[in-house]
């Protein structure tokens, strides 16, 4: 299993314990990540850089695809945003091959072409659809037994449904509750699993995107979660960033650390703390790796 | 087929003032929807569950509620499919984010508010045309989307944004007003784009696309606002948090091929000088740097990165 890797500009940037934790998980699992084909790709633009100018958008998601199409590699990412912003790029390029035909112009000084047969995957989704839970499973050495865990998305992994393929895939819809239950951990249910965390909004209107912190973190903790787990480096960057800000709109500090996706693979996997930087969270994660007899 | 709804109930005046679950267990034909399965409930087994509804083919909008967590039109929602969903009893709730009056009843004052606020009228300059007024077909098609909306309120009860937030105009107002700034005949572009920068406007959207899933017409109120941000950027807005974010966003891909996290919220905060914003971002990046997570000083250039510049320059002339 071998994968064009593209890390993403927040893993590393702010968040270098999640590109951390990738390479050591995906070493373990037999997931080759190769570095090469991804070099020069750019950020996908976050749908940010779309507000502006979706058409450069696409035609820098475009490239990227044409690169991976040149490694003959399936593209993975490892970012809730990249993976759907690609995704929607993908679904405009591919449904319409006059609009196609106008971006590739735009990439042939390079040498490029997107020939429309880019499936750029998340991991979330490569664990479930090309490892296999099953796999999953029979890799865990120390399994997270009796630890509550709660999921959390990130918006752009889980809307819009057509462009991430939920209806062909719905496997996809709950990917992050089997992987939770297949590294032996139990599952925290809560509805904000699937809703926003704040950060787009967090340079805007920071007093929503805490609110927002405040009211996913307190709730999956009324619910008993010991952590909650997630494949988007933003939301991470929210939850665990302004969990303080969250804390402080509340009496007491919430106190919910937030893994990224590959570090509870991590874990289960046997991989030391440390390597993964769980110690460089914002809210701690010490007392909950003593917890499970896991030291930092 | 037999099935059960699980109703999320509410009388303020009853002896029992709190919400609660009420199990109903009723046998439907299996095209029925869940409208047709309420109106069973209420006409056959309990005469004070209270709904509203009138055409029952999705053409009025009274019918917006949760059906299994997510707004959707009643009569629009196969009872089939919401049993699947469920994998169980379908839970009935009334529409998010307005005020219960009763059962599945929500006060859509607030709502129409905000649809008032926005201006939803034609503000034309000039004399008036003899007849009426007359706009290229071409120039109206991309309207056609926004004008099927049926103003059920199915993505207001969604947005992740006014439950945290009631202060904002929330999709449906948005998309009414995208529906009169894209109107070639509508002269009142600069007061609109100037009202809808303000807090609470085009700026305090999330993009969580909760709006673009609850809509049952399509008519995509996020991607309307995401136009709205455009237009009042390529209008001169360009002084907002929002407006600069997007602004130092793009220039940083531009110049490195990826973000630069030092500095996006010091430009989207309005620079270095704007001291009050700046304070505020020193506790988060202290706490940041003390943990060795801070961004690196040094914002390296992705290499290659002559290719993705030619890109934005041939895209960037286009417009
Ligand atoms: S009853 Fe008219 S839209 Fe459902």
């Amino acid at each position: 299993m071998k994968y064009a890797f593209y890390p993403g500009c927040v893993s590393r940037g702010a968040a270098p314990e999640l590109f951390a934790a990738t390479v050591e998980a995906c070493a373990k699992l037999g997931i080759e990540l190769d570095f090469e084909p991804m070099k020069t790709a750019s950020c996908t633009g976050s749908g940010v850089l779309q507000e502006k100018n979706q058409r450069l958008g696409d035609t820098l998601n475009a490239r990227t695809f044409a690169l991976a199409e040149r490694s003959g590699l399936p593209l993975l990412t490892i970012c809730s945003t990249c993976q759907g912003v690609m995704s929607q790029a993908n679904q405009r390029l591919k449904s319409d091959p006059g609009y196609l035909a106008e971006v590739n112009a735009d990439l042939s000084e390079e040498g490029l072409e997107y020939g429309g047969n880019a499936d750029p995957r998340h991991l979330l989704w490569v664990l479930v659809e090309d490892l296999g839970l099953d796999k999953l499973k029979s890799m865990v050495v120390r399994p997270m037994t009796g630890f509550r865990v709660a999921p959390f998305y990130g918006c752009y992994l889980v809307r819009p449904s057509s462009a991430l393929d939920l209806d062909e895939k719905p496997e996809r819809r709950d990917s992050l509750e089997r992987v939770i239950e297949a590294v032996g951990a139990q599952v925290v249910d809560f509805p904000g699993k699937t809703l926003c965390c704040g950060f787009p909004i967090l340079m805007i209107n920071e007093t929503n995107a805490v609110k927002m912190v405040a009211n996913h973190t307190t709730d999956a903790k009324s619910r008993g979660a010991d952590a909650m787990v997630t494949p988007c480096p933003l939301c991470h960057l929210n939850l665990d960033g302004y969990q303080p800000q969250a804390s402080s709109m509340h009496a007491q500090p919430i106190d919910l650390p937030i893994l990224h996706l590959p570090q509870m693979l991590g874990l289960a996997l046997g991989i030391d703390p440390k390597a993964m930087r769980l110690n460089k969270h914002i809210v701690s994660t010490e007392k909950l790796l003593s917890e499970v007899a896991i030291s930092a | 087929m037999d099935v059960s709804l699980s109703v999320r109930r509410f009388n303020p005046d009853a002896s029992r003032p709190e919400p609660y679950f009420q199990e109903y267990g009723i046998q439907v034909e299996k095209s029925a929807t869940v409208l047709d399965a309420l109106i069973k409930i209420r006409e056959e087994v309990d005469g004070t569950l209270t709904l509203r509804c009138s055409c029952r083919s999705a053409i009025c909008g009274s019918c917006a509620m949760r059906v299994n967590g997510q707004a959707a039109l009643a009569c629009n929602t196969k009872v089939v499919d919401a049993v699947e969903q469920a994998g169980g009893s379908v839970v009935v709730e009334p529409a998010g984010n307005l005020e219960v009056i009763k059962d599945l009843v929500v006060d859509f004052q607030p709502f129409w508010g905000k649809v008032r606020d926005v201006e939803p009228w034609l503000q034309t300059a000039g004399p008036e045309p003899e007849q009426e007024y007359i706009a290229p077909n071409e120039d109206m098609l991309h309207l056609a989307g926004v004008m099927s909306c049926i103003m059920c309120g199915a993505c207001v009860s969604d947005c992740t944004v006014l439950e945290v937030d009631p202060n904002f105009l929330g999709p449906a107002a948005l998309a009414k007003a995208y529906r009169f700034v894209g109107d070639p005949r509508d002269d009142a572009n600069a007061g609109r784009l100037s009202n809808l920068n303000e807090y609470g406007g085009v700026w305090d959207c999330t993009r969580c696309m909760q709006c673009v899933e609850a809509c049952p017409k399509g008519v995509d109120p996020m991607g309307r606002i995401m136009a709205l941000r455009d237009r009042a950027m390529e209008a001169g807005f360009t002084n907002s948090h929002g407006a600069r974010h997007a602004e130092a966003f793009t220039e940083s891909v531009e110049h490195s091929g990826r973000v630069d996290e030092l500095r996006l919220p010091i430009k989207s905060k309005g620079g270095i000088f704007n001291v009050p914003e700046m304070l505020k971002l020193v506790p988060v990046g202290l706490r940041a740097q003390m943990k060795g997570k801070r961004p690196p000083i040094i914002h390296r250039k992705n290499p290659g990165q002559h290719n993705v510049r030619r890109i934005f320059e041939k895209v960037e002339d286009k417009r």
